[in-house]
């Protein structure tokens, strides 16, 4: 019985940190400081969870970075996330198999 | 008018579903190995809805420690979640009630974070929530499948699969990057920050999820002071 209680603690606490902020606080922040600061919120998160983790998502770090490449040279071209997302995968996948040739 | 736009996010959510579906699919199996039923694998996905945060809650679970590791756990990896919901939460204007609110907040994850903020001006909670139960449906029945297939899938494939949310986010952030000089810079900081985080000794003890937080708030600062955006971008 243990085990739903620490679903439910786990649920509950991960909810409020996602509605606390996006419940209270909608009158529009006047602060510029803090207006520049959630601009540049999404970008720079993004590319913290990404890099370099990404070089540790597989067996080999050749092949995460080998992903990581095809998938900013796409990405640079405009390509569709789905696009980009299966390309870096089939990178991967690839490097993999001739890794394990050498 | 309303179900179109739901649609929208709908369809908008589908790469979120597919790429969601092969990394749940990895929590999945990983739950019932550490000895939780299908039904728990599947209950922890589609109420937490996180990645990083149920992996690490299925090894409190395991560990059978404290609720205050849990509750704490949670709140450092999940952190970042705040700053998401904050930046949704302005984004959306002082229009928007809270009934919706509290509705959208529960789909705040990663991905569907950056689809709500690549929409700009033109984002509703419709939409967000549209998103959102897509990618809920892909995390949950992923999980689903992972737990009842076990590793099914060959490794080699399940750890290709395992990059395409990199890739995502990769699309996301390129574009942006190459359109506006100053959010290159904000990813070039964060990008030399993260990789302080992880290569640093003393800096490489810091959990994942705490690093993320810190890596994110420094480079977002930084780019603040060097770089406030002009009043009508801000209020994009």
């Amino acid at each position: 019985m243990k085990i739903y209680l620490y679903i439910l603690v786990m649920a509950v606490t991960t909810y409020l940190i996602r509605a606390v902020p996006l419940t209270l606080m909608k009158k529009p922040i006047q602060n510029r400081f803090l207006k520049s600061f959630l601009h540049y919120v999404p970008a720079a998160c993004l590319t913290a969870m990404t890099f370099p983790a990404i070089l540790y998502a597989t067996d080999h770090m050749v092949s995460g970075a080998v992903g990581f490449a095809v998938a900013v040279f796409l990405a640079l071209r405009k390509k569709s996330l789905i696009v980009v997302a299966v390309a870096a995968c089939a990178a991967v996948f690839v490097t993999e198999q001739l890794i394990k040739f050498l | 008018m309303k179900m179109k736009e739901f649609m929208t996010g709908m369809k908008a959510g589908l790469p979120v579903c597919v790429g969601y579906f092969s990394v749940s699919f990895g929590f999945g199996a990983m739950a019932v190995a550490q000895g939780l039923t299908i039904w728990q694998a599947i209950l922890i996905s589609a109420s937490n809805l996180t990645s990083a945060g149920q992996f690490a809650g299925l090894t409190v679970i395991a560990a059978g420690a404290a609720m205050l590791e849990m509750i704490l756990t949670q709140l450092v990896i999940n952190s970042r979640y705040a700053l998401m919901s904050l930046a949704i939460g302005q984004r959306l204007g002082p229009t928007v009630g809270t009934g919706k609110r509290l509705i959208a907040a529960f789909f705040n994850t990663d991905e569907v974070f950056a689809l709500g903020m690549s929409r700009g001006k033109e984002l509703t909670t419709t939409f967000f929530v549209g998103a959102g139960i897509s990618a809920a449906i892909g995390w949950t029945a992923g999980t689903a499948m992972g737990a009842v297939a076990g590793s099914l899938l060959p490794q080699s494939v399940r750890m290709a699969l395992g990059v395409m949310l990199y890739g995502m986010f990769i699309a996301i952030v390129v574009p942006q990057a190459k359109e506006e000089k100053t959010i290159l810079y904000s990813v070039i900081f964060a990008l030399l920050f993260s990789c302080l985080f992880a290569w640093v000794p003393g800096l490489n003890q810091v959990s994942g999820g705490l690093a993320i937080v810190i890596c994110t708030v420094a480079a977002a600062a930084l780019c603040a002071v060097l770089f406030p955006v002009e009043e009508e971008v801000a209020a994009e």
